[in-house]
């Protein structure tokens, strides 16, 4: 196999992304624009999550802890001490990755359920010192002032710009969750799902290696909630740290097929989409999250693969394609 | 000295209902290693039937408290053989996902039935004054019936023959089904004593604080974090635990603003889980 066919499995996926992101820019819509923002976002926090839960085989009902203080401290920079966006970034995914680095120190010796709930605790805890932190505002958060925007076109363009710079980190996290399921650091990590005592007998340094992918997995959401924040205008802990989020991108990696690169996509899409029409739908408006928790369940008991997981070992030539 | 004396009793009193609330995801967690995450939703639902068989029915709250807690049962064996059994064995994210997906299904439809605005059990005892220290009367007849379900709970597991199957399976399930036990019936026993519990605090909870179909969620985060400090998989831990978080819940609030206590919680959660795993008391396993 060689040159570009060796790469059909990201082809695939990075084409599905760049659709997406040229839909609004052909309609001109603004409507289509959020919409596929939402998705986009999904799709992005998916992929990061994917890193962890998918390759590693860690569950973290705690991601969006990056998510909310990657924002947190990008907002502050930004309304507070009057930084460029750029620099706003960086800072967001930098917070992020400090903090996992530090968490993955100590929490990652846990295994199973224990790691799960402490994921939840980290965010809870999280969630509630910054209720009480009066430099990021404290319960009420904090608010960007409208000028900010005019450094960056106004506020009409200023939307545009989180857009794009939304697809362009999708993109980064689609090739850096590609690379990483290819390379040895990856083949490490699929090990540790496996059986993390017999890779560590085989020389996976285990500590290590799941700590770096914890890290790898955070940078992305913490500049991704910069960005989301900084479009949003406002920035409040319960929407920050919002827990049932968490849980949402989970549910998507095992929509899509935990473990792949097109599968945290594909979740991402089918769930926001299936969101989107049950929360418009008159028929399922009012029962939208029961009408979820029911499909939910279904592929939970009975394709625990996920949609990419399920065609790859129904059909095996689609194997190279599907990756 | 006699306010800070108030708090710690009143914590106290809080902490026995905190305990069973607990004690249901323990013995859960204990016998089968499955997180229950429609674990709050299953205390809010038995607030709610709390609520509508004392109002519509006109019983005797603590009457009703029996019919929660034979409803509580029944749903945990259905919710058992519908969304836990076939993925009992699989990976952990499985059973979180099952049991979260009916933690969706539960606040989905509560919220499409009974809206979000809150309710309240019109129910009062009174209150009883020792010295300078005054009691609420639901509160205490709480912590009594929360150790009388503790008891419950020990004699059954202890002195009766299906309690013995269940700390069978929970010791080894290979084993126990080598020795002819129904291991599917078991499982399924266990689950449904774990919602029982959950429903009957919450029905506890339902008769001094008013609710809502979401309020069951405050009470699951205290479930883990108690369950974390007995040790998860020991029910008596669970209640000591219980009393532990809801003494801490009296005295913060004397010497620092209120909001931080969850701040104090979740780092001590955080803490017990990284220095022992296995709880302040030791779990069985």
């Amino acid at each position: 196999m060689s040159g570009w066919r060796k790469y059909t499995g990201l082809i695939v996926t990075l084409l599905i992304v760049l659709l997406l992101t040229f839909w609004p820019l052909i309609t001109g819509k603004d409507i289509t624009r959020e919409t596929i923002f939402t998705i986009l976002l999904s799709v992005a926090l998916a992929s990061s999550l994917n890193i962890l839960l998918g390759y590693t085989g860690y569950v973290s009902f705690g991601h969006v802890v990056f998510f909310g203080l990657g924002g947190y401290v990008g907002f502050y920079l930004l309304s507070v001490q009057g930084w460029s966006l750029w620099i706003a970034m960086l800072a967001g995914g930098a917070a992020s990755a400090i903090l996992a680095f530090l968490l993955g120190k100590a929490i990652l010796r846990l295994r199973g359920g224990y790691f799960a709930l402490a994921t939840i605790g980290v965010n809870e805890a999280m969630r509630a010192f910054i209720n009480n932190f009066e430099p990021f505002g404290g319960p009420v958060g904090m608010t960007l002032n409208f000028q900010v925007y005019r450094d960056y076109g106004g506020p009409a363009q200023a939307l545009w710009l989180s857009f794009y710079m939304l697809a362009a980190l999708t993109i980064i996290v689609v090739i850096i969750s590609y690379s990483v399921r290819m390379s040895k650091f990856g083949l490490g990590l699929l090990a540790i799902r496996e059986d993390e005592d017999a890779a560590e007998v085989m020389g996976v340094i285990a500590p290590n290696v799941k700590t770096w992918a914890y890290v790898l997995s955070a940078i992305i959401p913490g500049i991704l909630g910069v960005i989301f924040f900084f479009k949003n205008g406002n920035i409040e802990p319960a929407p920050a740290f919002r827990l049932h989020f968490s849980i949402e991108m989970i549910v998507m990696v095992m929509l899509g097929g935990q473990g792949t690169v097109l599968g945290p996509v594909l979740g991402g899409m089918g769930y926001q989409s299936l969101r989107g029409y049950l929360l418009t739908s008159p028929l399922f408006k009012n029962i939208q999250l029961a009408v979820a928790g029911a499909l939910l369940l279904i592929i939970v008991l009975f394709v625990p693969a996920g949609v990419v997981g399920w065609l790859r070992q129904r059909f095996p030539a689609l194997r190279r394609v599907l990756q | 000295m006699d306010f800070l004396l108030a708090s710690v009793i009143d914590g106290l009193l809080l902490g026995f209902v905190y305990g069973i609330a607990a004690m249901g995801l323990t013995l859960i967690w204990g016998v089968m290693n499955v997180i229950n995450l429609a674990h709050g939703p299953i205390i809010a639902l038995g607030m709610f039937s709390l609520y509508f068989i004392f109002s519509l029915l006109g019983l005797n709250p603590y009457l009703a408290l029996i019919l929660v807690a034979v409803l509580g049962l029944l749903l945990g064996i259905l919710i058992y053989f519908v969304a836990v059994h076939r993925v009992i064995d699989a990976p952990h994210l499985s059973t979180l996902l099952a049991t979260f997906s009916v933690n969706m299904i539960i606040i989905g439809l509560g919220t499409a039935a009974f809206t979000a605005s809150p309710r309240n059990v019109e129910f009062s005892l009174g209150s009883f004054t020792v010295g300078s220290i005054t009691l609420l009367g639901t509160r205490l007849v709480a912590a009594v019936l929360a150790l009388a379900v503790t008891g419950g709970l020990y004699l059954f597991l202890y002195r009766t023959r299906p309690g013995r199957y269940i700390r069978a399976v929970a010791n080894n399930r290979d084993a126990a089904e080598l020795m002819g036990v129904p291991s599917a019936q078991i499982l399924a026993l266990s689950f449904g004593l774990g919602t029982m519990l959950a429903a009957i605090s919450g029905g506890l909870i339902a008769t001094f604080f008013p609710f809502t179909i979401l309020a069951g969620g405050v009470y699951e985060l205290k479930s883990f974090v108690i369950g974390v400090l007995g040790g998860l998989g020991n029910p008596v831990g669970a209640l000591f635990g219980g009393l532990i978080l809801g003494v801490l819940e009296g005295i913060i609030p004397t010497f620092m603003p209120t909001t931080w206590v969850p701040v104090l919680e979740f780092g001590l959660f955080v803490l017990i889980l990284l220095v022992r795993p296995q709880g302040l008391f030791g779990a069985r396993k």
